[in-house]
């Protein structure tokens, strides 16, 4: 398309000049930066939430805290490392192993800045990049699934069979919505490469250009890392722990490590799609958006992601698994194709009529998203059912309707029908009580209804 | 031994019993249950949840039958947190009595001590003489210690739902009524308060300004709770419909409580049988039709409000009625109004001064009193109120001496957890926390 034809980055091409020692460097800092990252998001987690519980969190180990996360690593290290005899071995450890690994990949496309300058040496904050970037980041994360699914499984219990098969199916379903609403992103960037469209993002945020898909994605990335109100997997209330019940010490550090690198993963896949980036918001000043400043802006749009990741935590309960499927399939799975849609007839139309090719075109497709988005909540929003409220005068009294006698409600003075021996509806009742394989309903009892309808 | 005599159904061979999962099967052929569970094992789990389960309200047992997401059969187990509480109670006298039955169900310790008093009251021929202001406290602590259980109940819910802040939020308005309970009692839980023949002693003052400087952040707890929860579209999804049980249900199995308030059925002792001066207070009985968790929900979050309201009006009654707070007969009233001595133990100074130096038979009563306990004429009776739970009933028997011969608790969660495998059966495996966090149980009170 014409319009997009200025979005290919001048630094694309940078990569291919990286010394084989700075590719390294990076590699390794990337892997130390992840740790701490995570050491911090622990942290970072337990003091926020302490404080929407109006309690203090960590605060003795170190400033702030701040050593909390190391000593719990310690002590997890420390711990007696327990192996379930049954388990299939093998497959047992290298899950935990295969989750971490695979969320670690994933920071390798993101850009945490853009081209800086070491001496003479200039190289982007950017380990790799190439012209699927974004998809690697699919196929990396759907990796991670394995771990969980297979570690549940090798440890051959109940809870974590559960908690596996939930995983899958939950990752399953959403990965097809987080796909769905990254194709809009490679649509109007007309590239997969990280770096593109963060370099896409010069004008306008794709969170305002594109929100219905920013949403969508916002709201897939909760199940993409099984954290409330979609930690179905691991939900403590049912399945105990889920798939890691059966993991102790280092084994289940790993899963620990992995699920926090996942988060950080997701916020920092956000920002790089929907949130601009590195660039700093409405302004494409190259004082700002060059240089050392490009990771301050990064990092604080990944901290307010990781910060929404906690604030849903410390408000929100947990969706039933029938409910999350239902919410996944019947309800974002279909927005997000009509959405692509939209965004597709929309493209085409601004390609197809010259005035819109202006420098702005971009103005009526922000438009057209946010007022999609907003249509699209006011009809999707759960407006709960009013609770009924019953007129009790208006219900006839029927002691023996539901197969046991019962009294009259207040108002309820009708008597349909005579009173008839009580031990006999007693008899009765253990029959009528026969769960039907509905949830919890309770029919009516035959006998009773036709000794009713005789009265009658 | 002929084969007429009953003996143990023949072993289940071997090629059933091999490593299948373990089922737990009371009563029943075992032969039967076997082949069912061989048949049935291909598709189903058998899922023992609990005792020790993070859902389960300290040690119940749950044995579920799963195909797939969905229960096909609940067993409930009990029994493992059996302390021997009624039993005890035999080897106690009947004042000390008190410090069992406050063990019972721990979080509403005061109301199981209103009802064990009331019944040994009854026992003694004294229900008529308990003084004014014994009556007023007994309402107002009984009344504090329901919010407290709803409070826990509703948290426990959230948590469980995993949304751990609305515990923080619950507790916090626990910890101000504690904070009182401690500022009257000593103690923030198995408080031992309320005594036959009245309560052990007055409410101090500074309890109770510390009580009304408290008051809002009781209500914003509730109104915190009521914010997060009842408009909450998740929250909503999982109660509504879930754990329904109608009037004729409730009926049948004997539910009490905030189960048969959520039918709509107005049942509330306090209403409909009143005790301890409950028909002086105005207050609701809250109500919801809707028969399921949502319901049960409701009930509990309005009826913390008509708690506080009595709450309210007990106070005010408390200011205008001076006077004991025990029964005047001395073979049954302990001294109140302890004060701590120069020795740093807790004494009554004026009664000291009382039976040491001006009257024989005051000595030789509270001599007796504290060796022995008082008599209780014999007999047998049956006294209930409305606990947080639902009817909470005592019987208490007396042969005439100063032990308990009998004490039997009717506890309503006990009754209430019965209607477990007809709540959950056909629902989902998250449905059971749900509805067994809706029955509200707690294991001291069921196990005794």
């Amino acid at each position: 398309m014409v319009f997009l034809a200025g979005v290919v980055n001048p630094t694309h091409a940078v990569f291919l000049h990286d010394y084989w020692w700075v590719t390294v460097i990076k590699a390794v800092a990337l892997l130390v930066i992840t740790i701490l990252f995570v050491l911090f998001a622990l942290w970072f987690e337990r003091r926020l939430v302490g404080r929407f519980q109006s309690r203090l969190g960590p605060n003795v180990r170190g400033p702030l805290g701040l050593l909390q996360a190391c000593y719990d690593a310690a002590k997890l290290l420390l711990k007696e490392d327990m192996n379930v005899t049954r388990a299939d071995k093998l497959i047992y450890i290298l899950a935990p192993m295969l989750s971490v690994f695979a969320s670690l990949m994933v920071f390798a496309v993101i850009p945490f800045g853009s081209e800086v300058s070491f001496g003479h040496y200039k190289t982007p904050l950017q380990l790799t990049d190439f012209p699927v970037a974004a998809l690697y980041i699919l196929a990396v994360t759907a990796i991670g699934v394995y771990g969980i699914v297979l570690g549940g499984w090798a440890s051959r219990g109940n809870y974590t069979l559960m908690g596996a098969v939930r995983s899958s199916a939950q990752l399953i379903s959403y990965e097809l919505v987080m796909g769905l609403s990254i194709v809009s992103v490679f649509l109007v960037t007309g590239s997969m490469s990280t770096s593109n469209i963060v370099y896409g993002q010069r004008h306008i945020w794709y969170c305002i250009l594109l929100a219905p898909s920013f949403v969508m994605y916002m709201i897939s990335i909760f199940g993409e890392t099984n954290r409330l109100p979609f930690d179905l997997p691991e939900c403590e209330g049912e399945l105990v722990a889920g798939y890691q019940t059966e993991y102790s010490s280092m084994k289940f550090a790993w899963y620990y490590l992995a699920e926090y690198i996942n988060m950080l993963n997701v916020s920092a896949v956000a920002t790089t799609l929907f949130l601009g980036g590195y660039r700093f918001p409405f302004t494409s000043i190259s004082a700002l958006n060059t240089g050392w400043w490009t990771v301050v802006w990064f990092l604080i749009k990944m901290w307010a992601v990781m910060f929404l990741f906690v604030w849903v935590r410390g408000t929100l309960v947990r969706f039933r698994y029938d409910q999350f499927m239902r919410l996944g399939w019947k309800k974002l799975l279909p927005c997000a194709l009509i959405w692509l849609f939209v965004l597709t007839a929309a493209m085409s139309a601004i390609f197809f009529i010259p005035k819109l090719q202006q420098r702005s075109w971009w103005w009526p497709l922000a438009i057209l998203a946010v007022f999609g988005l907003i249509i699209g909540l006011v009809i999707l929003w759960p407006m709960p059912a009013e609770r009924p409220v019953k007129d009790w005068s208006k219900v006839p009294y029927e002691p023996y309707a539901g197969g046991f006698p019962v009294p009259p409600m207040p108002g309820q003075t009708t008597v349909v029908s005579a009173p008839q021996p009580v031990l006999a509806a007693v008899g009765a009742a253990p029959e009528s009580f026969a769960p039907p394989g509905g949830a919890g309903t309770l029919p009516a009892a035959p006998a009773a209804d036709a000794e009713g309808s005789a009265d009658k | 031994m002929t084969d007429t005599m009953p003996h143990a159904p023949a072993p289940a061979p071997d090629e059933v019993m091999d490593d299948s999962a373990f089922v737990l099967a009371h009563g029943g052929d075992w032969n039967d249950v076997a082949s069912e569970v061989a048949r049935l094992q291909e598709e189903r789990i058998v899922i023992s949840m609990g005792p020790q389960h993070p859902s389960t309200h300290g040690v119940l047992r749950l044995v579920l039958e799963l195909d797939g997401e969905y229960v096909k059969e609940t067993r409930v187990g009990l029994g493992f947190l059996h302390t021997g509480i009624e039993k005890t109670m035999e080897a106690r006298s009947w004042n000390q009595a008190v410090t069992m039955v406050s063990r019972c169900d721990y979080v509403a310790s005061m109301c199981n001590e209103l009802t064990y008093c009331l019944a040994v009251d009854k026992l003694l021929g004294i229900t008529d003489q308990i003084p004014e202001r014994a009556q007023i406290i007994r309402v107002l602590i009984a009344e504090l210690a329901r919010v407290s259980s709803h409070l826990v109940a509703l948290g426990s819910l959230g948590n469980e739902l995993g949304g751990t802040t609305l515990m923080t939020v619950t507790f916090r308005g626990r910890e101000y009524i504690l904070n009182f309970f401690e500022a009257v009692t000593g103690q923030r839980m198995n408080n031992a308060f309320i005594r036959p023949g009245g309560v052990a002693h007055d409410i101090p003052d500074e309890a109770i300004d510390q009580l009304i400087a408290d008051w809002d952040k009781i209500m914003l707890s509730i109104d915190d709770l009521d914010d997060l929860l009842t408009e909450n579209p998740i929250f909503r999804g999982r109660c509504e419909g879930v754990g329904v049980l109608d009037l004729s249900a409730c009926m049948a199995l004997g539910l009490t409580g905030p189960i048969l308030r959520s039918t709509g059925y107005p049942y509330d002792l306090r209403k409909v049988a009143p005790y301890s001066g409950y028909e002086n207070y105005e207050f609701d009985v809250c109500t919801e039709d809707s028969c399921d968790v949502m319901g049960r929900y409701l009930v509990r979050l309005h009826e913390m409000r008509q708690s506080m309201r009595i709450v309210a009006q007990a106070l005010a009654k408390l200011r205008a009625t001076p006077g004991p707070i025990m029964v005047p007969d001395l073979r049954i009233a302990m001294p109140g109004q302890v004060t701590v001595g120069p020795d740093g133990q807790g004494q009554a100074p004026d009664h000291v001064k009382h039976i040491l130096s001006d009257s024989m038979e005051g000595l030789i009563h509270h001599f007796k009193l504290v060796t022995e306990g008082f008599h209780v004429p014999p007999g047998q009776v049956f006294a209930q109120t409305e606990h947080p739970k639902g009817v909470q009933g005592v019987l208490a028997v007396s042969d005439g001496g100063t032990h308990p011969y009998r004490v039997h608790v009717r506890d309503a969660a006990f009754n209430n957890l019965q209607s477990l495998a007809a709540q959950t059966e056909g629902g989902t495996i998250s449905d059971v926390i749900v509805c067994v966090a809706s029955v509200d149980p707690v294991m001291g009170g069921v196990d005794r």
